[in-house]
């Protein structure tokens, strides 16, 4: 399994939609950090499932100036309705097409399945990987990484 | 591996005996389905164990998909603070298809508690930091959906129906 991208290597930027008319770029976020959490599909069966999660804890996220972004390769349709049914506040990129090319840049891509792994990555203001982890594809890694790293960042 | 950051402490809803070897934490949502599929697991893991188990429950609202269940989380607070934490806690989880505003107030009367106390609880938010607080310690301890169980403070990872349950905390009482 190749590894995903480690803590010190710059983000490699990238630009996807957000909406089914709307692109996002990630050098747009330069100057505050960025959460990017990859994982394989909307729609998984249980409730507080790592994005819901996510969802519920942006006030604390917001406390560090941090933008949260959701990436898997479901298409923008897809993403709408998701985002809909569960309430979602933040963005959910769609690594549509070509399919998983961003997932591949940060080696977050299981090809096998050609889906996302469940990967995060915490972002500094810079646009440097401060942070990141890969998560067994059956394991929701909750957010415990995520707060601490943000915790960690230079002020 | 996780564990649970913050251990258990005296204010913690702490169902079984102080010194029972092995402790199972809870972080729930009371309006979660899976939370309401656990409840009677939970109940017969207890049985099961006797005074060998203390079972704690800690808060852990997902609000944005459970529009009720803050103030279900906030109605057990105030009947912990009357000395009915447990009565509530079951009362809940066996009531969870009828949860609107205004039925918790009902229920707190139908358990002989002060409805127009929790009422005014609610609305001012008297327990809503303590509820938030169980919650950041959950994010913290890595709880990353509901119910998510920590046996003698180690995270269980994977299904939690009854055999699984009992087997991890007879592991854990085999370890120590």
């Amino acid at each position: 399994m190749s590894a995903i991208l480690p803590a010190g290597t710059p983000a490699p930027d990238f630009t996807l939609h957000v909406t089914p008319d709307q692109t996002l770029s990630l050098s747009e976020l330069r100057g505050r950090p960025v959460i990017l959490a990859f994982y394989p599909a909307d729609w998984s069966p249980v409730c507080g499932d790592q994005m819901g999660l996510y969802n519920e804890l942006l006030p604390e996220f917001q406390k560090f100036h941090a933008e949260l972004l959701g990436v898997s390769v479901d298409g923008v349709w897809c993403h709408e309705a998701f985002a809909k049914d569960r309430h979602y506040h933040f963005p959910l990129m769609a690594d549509f097409e070509p399919k998983g090319a961003v997932a591949h840049m940060y080696g977050a891509y299981r090809s096998q399945e050609g889906v996302a792994q469940r990967a995060l990555f915490v972002i500094d203001k810079n646009g440097v990987i401060a942070w990141s982890y890969l998560s067994p594809v059956a394991v929701n890694p909750g957010a415990e990484g995520i707060l601490e790293a943000l915790e960690n960042l230079p002020k | 591996m996780s564990m649970l950051k913050i251990p258990v402490r005296p204010e913690d809803h702490i169902d079984g005996e102080a010194d029972a070897p092995c402790t199972l934490v809870e972080y729930g949502d009371y309006q979660c389905p899976h939370c309401g599929r656990a409840y009677p697991i939970v109940k017969r893991v207890q049985k099961h164990f006797g005074k060998r188990l203390r079972f704690v429950f800690r808060n852990f609202p997902l609000n944005e998909i459970h529009p009720q269940a803050e103030t279900a989380a906030e109605t057990a607070e105030f009947a912990g603070s009357q000395g009915k934490y447990w009565e509530m806690h079951d009362a809940l989880f066996e009531n969870q298809n009828h949860f609107s505003p205004a039925f918790f107030p009902e229920l707190a009367q139908k358990l002989g508690l002060d409805a127009a106390g929790l009422r005014d609880a609610l609305a001012t938010e008297k327990y809503r930091a303590h509820v938030r607080s169980d919650f950041m310690s959950g994010a913290r301890s890595g709880v990353n959906g509901t119910p998510t169980f920590f046996i003698n403070g180690q995270r269980l990872d994977g299904p939690w129906d009854y055999q699984e349950l009992v087997d991890a905390i007879n592991g854990a009482l085999a370890g120590s």
